[in-house]
């Protein structure tokens, strides 16, 4: 059978990482994918080397619009672990909520459009109407819905007021009830069941060889969380659950991230209920020279950040590494062998941005585009519609 | 294996490429190895230990080239950083991505940012770069000059 390759990408100016893909197909089948990315590049860490130490945490919270803090968060760990020091008891729980806050709207997003991939429009606009609540609750607490420039070397910039609490502890319960539906949503839905599972599966040994991350490598049944193997913040003095599960399909992957958000309510609600009295910055001062590392959990995998300090004010070297880093290349195991309607939801899968998904086109050989970024989706929503069909039909 | 045993275990098993162990914290450890050895002893941790591989991370330290291999231990809470240094007029050393897929971006990231070759890398070719970027300027490099001359005045800033 004729090859057809079917370029996926680059360019989308909303979203977060451009990326190209090249699917070759066969028919209907994907039997071969490249991937391209760095459309995108900013040079952000040859830029940190020319800022101070101070400053490089804006700089790498521009990185990523969706989990703006955890750049942050890897880079002051990195400074602190130069000296090495412990951050204040206080700034270690505020620097929890925030980054807990961040995972629920990050994992509402993604849950909204894979939704509308699917084809359910109405799981897509429940969760982008909830996760509105949740910006209220950042925006309450630091100032900002998004980048919110809390985390500096030796603690975070701003304090939560006392008269806030009580406020955004009832508009956390008050989106309890909509997760629930949600999750029903997905969990109890046998068409969903039809479409996602057994689609795009990730194995536990690819994912070991992939070194994968965060929920793609939890759907896989292998327990790696950074909160959990390496604690930092206050995840080690709160009681919360990693969840896992076993399958590595699409289906695992969604039902991971709805049962973390819950897990995240849980740990934002026990943070500001015990709340620690004192200091939120431990006034670093000097940086002396040597290195540093620093790894948290994001909502998408471990983000690493690496520092090299000459003992001067500015980094000598700043390595970046974020999640989707190690992530992407898993396509290589999880697209190929798959048809090209199942192709959006499992690129999606991952969490990474969704430019490259809105931006598909499906070419023959000489150049003639079949399908578009549009049409991919419809189709696959049209699958799903199908199954839809199929098994009212069978009741 | 508690993290002291791990520690003995890999100081044993490759004294002879061992040069230094600079034990920083309770949870960091910078080896610096021989770089004819880091196929051995990656091989080692990842596959043996079942080790995590977080990154690599290249530096240009002026008078050589450094690469620091990440790895995690997630039982033991421990993260193990391999450090070579390469000279500046032999810049290569053999690919981890045979060994493992976690280090195929990296290298070639490494590659192209700083000029690395690696040695049995199964493809390669650019990551990040754009195809027009000129062969043989590395911009991680500590001579790297043409950032505000060429690179900003193309793009009409």
């Amino acid at each position: 059978m004729a090859k057809t390759i079917v370029p996926i990408g680059p360019y989308h100016p909303l979203q977060e990482e451009p990326e190209f893909f090249s699917l070759t197909v066969e028919g209907e089948r994907v039997v071969d994918i490249d991937v391209q990315i760095g459309y995108n590049h900013r040079g952000i860490e040859k830029l940190a080397e020319m800022k101070t130490f101070d400053q490089v945490p804006f700089v790498v919270e521009r990185i990523c619009g969706i989990c703006s803090t955890s750049h942050p968060y890897a880079c002051t760990r990195a400074i602190e672990d130069i000296i090495p020091m412990e951050v204040p008891e206080r700034a270690k729980y505020i620097r929890t909520v925030i980054a807990e806050g961040e995972r629920i709207h990050s994992h509402l997003l993604w849950l909204g459009l894979a939704g509308h991939f699917l084809g359910y429009n109405t799981v897509y606009m429940w969760a982008w109407k909830l996760r509105e609540e949740i910006l209220d609750v950042m925006e309450i607490l630091s100032g900002n819905r998004n980048n919110y420039a809390m985390f500096k070397p030796g603690g975070v910039r701003r304090d939560f007021k006392e008269e806030d609490i009580p406020g955004v502890l009832k508009k956390i319960d008050s989106i309890v009830p909509t997760l629930d539906m949600l999750k029903k949503a997905v969990i109890d839905d046998p068409v969903l069941h039809a479409r996602t599972k057994g689609i795009g599966v990730l194995t536990k040994e690819e994912s070991i060889d992939f070194s994968a991350l965060g929920p793609t490598s939890r759907a896989s049944g292998v327990a790696r969380d950074v909160r959990k193997d390496a604690p930092y913040g206050a995840y080690d003095k709160i009681d919360w659950e990693m969840i896992v599960t076993h399958n590595g399909d699409v289906f695992d992957k969604v039902v991971l991230r709805v049962l973390e958000m819950f897990e995240s309510v849980k740990i934002m609600k026990e943070c500001l209920n015990n709340l620690p009295d004192g200091e939120i910055d431990a006034n670093l001062k000097n940086i002396p020279p040597g290195e540093g590392v620093g790894h948290i959990e994001a909502p998408r995998g471990e983000c690493f950040h690496y520092t090299k300090s000459d003992g001067t004010n500015s980094p000598e070297r700043h390595k970046v590494r974020a999640p989707t880093f190690m992530n992407l290349p898993t396509y290589k195991a999880t697209v190929v062998g798959e048809t090209i309607s199942d192709a959006t939801i499992i690129l999606a899968a991952i969490d990474p941005c969704y430019c490259c998904t809105e931006r598909m086109a499906v070419r023959d050989t000489k150049g003639k585009q079949l399908y578009n970024g549009e049409e991919l989706i419809r189709l696959s929503q049209e699958r799903t519609e199908k199954i839809r069909k199929d098994w009212d039909a069978k009741r | 294996m508690t993290r002291n045993e791990v520690l003995k275990n890999i100081t044993a098993k490759f004294k002879d490429s061992i040069i230094d162990v600079f034990d920083k914290s309770e949870s960091r450890v910078y080896i610096e190895i021989k770089p004819e050895s880091i196929v051995d002893v990656a091989t080692y941790v990842f596959k043996d230990l079942e080790a995590r591989f977080n990154i690599a991370s290249g530096t240009d330290c002026r008078r050589h080239m450094e690469i620091l291999y990440h790895f995690t231990l997630e039982d033991i809470n421990l993260m193990v950083s391999f450090r070579v240094k390469l000279s500046k007029e032999k810049l290569e050393i053999a690919s981890l991505a045979p060994v493992f897929e976690a280090a195929n971006w990296i290298e070639r990231e490494m590659n192209e940012l700083l000029g690395i070759n690696f040695i049995g890398h199964p493809e390669l070719k650019r990551l990040l770069l754009p195809d027009e970027w000129p062969e043989g300027v590395y911009p991680l490099r500590c001579d790297y000059k043409e950032w505000d001359e060429k690179a900003i005045r193309d793009r009409g800033v």
